[in-house]
């Protein structure tokens, strides 16, 4: 040591600390605290979403264009082996098929790259994890707020899509947004479970695309669950439309379609949307900052 | 020899900013237990089961143990490998501690916004992303972008600011990084190996901004291989090898040693 410093000298290291007021590095802060520094790091959560969004195409010719392209050619593809190959439309006419399947696709697409981005949130930055401090739910819930970004992109191409088939702007579509709202919520809780998940075990991420497919077909996203399940049990058809992903596309398609009306929706679904989405926010947010001080361990 | 920088004269109290108690550090790598990286070697380690199989532990940090006071600023030397940029890590309290405590006196921040920037993107919006990342409001970064900018020097030869980061020449984008990360005022700043950065021009005024952050900030760490940077900034010296505090004291008598341990 350089020099005795007096008045101090036998305290031990944490005595010390505490005389001078210091407190130990890299602690968890409380629950309030923590939302409190989250609400703080908002302008950073924002430019980072927006920052990966445009860093997306920033090489392609089309550039920016490609948010649009992206979405309009998985339509594309859905509708040929769906509806020219499968004939998945089971009766519904294509006035209100084309835009069930693109409203279907694009609204589970954004819950799925939620969740896919949201595992690698922490596991594949551990670079900025371990050079910078900030509340670390700041990572999933920007990439979330990404994949917000491009469904609106995406929203544009569904727009033109109903109008082309004849549903027209009605004020049915101002559900839109809480219908985004809600589903933004749960798709940022799954992020965060995620996330805490695939900081742990990054394999979390080879594994995921396989449960997203499995989820993916059993939500309805090509076919009509009512139609497609006609003649079985009234609780295997419920079981299935509560599925959160299903709900959240059965109220995007009766707000936007014109052919696609309330007998498809399953009982109080207004109240199961919005369950999810507190239940799974909450829910997740909690889980996420219970580990926030071991995010980064090598 | 560069002037030596004189001991802080506020020799009254002298305040603790940052104690590290006993400190261990331990890294887990995963994958790296035995050379076989094949599928069923994979297999068979899970199969087998067992504590943390086919996990490979680095201990980095072999109990260190220091107090840093207010308006010091400490160079930390050491061969590759030693420790140095992971004890500063963890004094950020950006990795977990395995076994001991650091406690400091606020937030300690860690100069470096690399991981933060994004190639793709601009200069302008780097600049802008590098600070929020910090933790500057978008007030701080609107009235300190020009500052940023002008200090990296990046627009002497032209408008590169608005060009994506990819199109910089190395020497450029580390100078608009460090820019970047000096532009925060800090508690206890930990900058590691930044100094390197730039031609000799840019070198020197990083050498100068360094000292205005020293009297801004309560206690500066700096990692760095350059003996003479150390010299020119610091006045006390840790020196790590294999992970534990080897020698601690003033710069002259520590470098001294060190000259003669690595042969110089």
């Amino acid at each position: 040591m350089t020099a005795a410093p007096s008045p101090d000298e036998g305290l031990t290291a944490a005595q010390l600390a505490a005389k001078y007021g210091l407190a130990v590095s890299g602690a968890r802060p409380s629950l309030t605290e923590y939302i409190r520094e989250l609400w703080g790091r908002r302008h950073f959560i924002l430019a980072f979403s927006q920052a990966k969004l445009t860093a997306q195409y920033s090489q392609a010719k089309l550039g920016q264009l490609w948010q649009v392209a992206t979405p309009l050619l998985n339509a594309a593809v859905y509708y040929f082996i769906f509806g020219v190959i499968l004939h998945a439309s089971r009766g519904m006419s294509k006035d209100v098929y084309i835009p069930f399947l693109v409203t279907g696709v694009f609204v589970f697409t954004f819950t799925q790259s939620s969740i896919m981005s949201g595992v690698r949130a922490i596991s594949g930055n551990l670079g900025l994890v371990r050079a910078l401090h900030f509340p670390r739910a700041s990572l999933p819930v920007s990439f979330s707020l990404q994949q917000l970004q491009q469904l609106l992109f995406s929203m544009i191409v569904m727009f033109i899509v109903a109008i082309g088939f004849g549903s027209y702007p009605s004020l049915s579509w101002l559900l839109i947004v809480p219908v985004l709202v809600l589903q933004f919520l749960f798709n940022t809780g799954l992020a965060l479970i995620v996330a805490r998940m695939g900081a742990k075990t990054p394999d979390l991420a080879q594994l995921m695309p396989f449960i997203l497919r499995t989820w993916m077909y059993t939500s309805g996203v090509m076919f009509s669950i009512n139609k497609m399940m006609e003649g079985r049990s009234e609780l295997a058809v419920r079981l299935l439309q509560v599925n959160p992903a299903a709900v959240y596309m059965d109220l995007m398609r009766f707000a936007l379609i014109d052919g696609y009306d309330a007998s498809n929706l399953p009982p109080h679904v207004w109240a199961i949307a919005l369950f999810w989405a507190v239940v799974v926010f909450a829910g997740g947010f909690v889980y996420f900052w219970k580990a926030e001080e071991r995010y980064g361990r090598g | 020899m560069a002037e030596q920088n004189p001991q802080t004269d506020d020799n009254a109290e002298r305040r603790p900013t940052v104690i590290a108690d006993d400190l261990h550090i331990v890294y887990r790598v995963n994958g790296a237990k035995t050379g076989k990286g094949s599928a069923t070697a994979a297999l068979s380690r899970i199969v087998k089961r067992g504590e943390e199989r086919g996990v490979r532990k680095v201990h980095a940090v072999r109990g260190v143990s220091f107090v840093a006071y207010r308006g010091e600023a400490i160079g930390l030397i050491g061969s590759n490998g030693s420790g140095k940029s992971t004890l500063l890590r963890a004094i950020a309290g950006l990795l977990p501690a395995e076994k001991g405590k650091v406690y400091t006196d606020g937030q300690p921040s860690l100069l470096g916004v690399n991981a933060a920037l994004m190639n793709d993107l601009t200069g302008e919006r780097n600049v802008i992303l590098g600070g929020l990342a910090m933790g500057m409001s978008r007030e701080q970064v609107k009235e300190r972008y020009q500052e940023i900018v002008d200090f990296s020097g990046i627009n002497e030869k032209g408008d590169f600011i608005t060009l994506p980061m990819r199109t910089y020449s190395s020497g450029m984008a580390a100078r608009l990084r460090f820019s970047i990360a000096a532009a925060k005022d800090h508690d206890v700043l930990m900058i590691d190996e930044a100094l390197a950065t730039g031609d000799r021009k840019f070198q020197k005024r990083s050498e100068e901004r360094i000292r205005e952050l020293r009297k801004e900030a309560g206690t500066v760490f700096l990692v760095s291989h350059n003996n003479k940077s150390i010299r020119d900034t610091c006045n006390r010296v840790l020196w790590l090898e294999r992970g534990e505090l080897r020698m601690d004291g003033p710069t002259e008598e520590v470098l001294k040693e060190y000259e003669k341990f690595t042969g110089k």
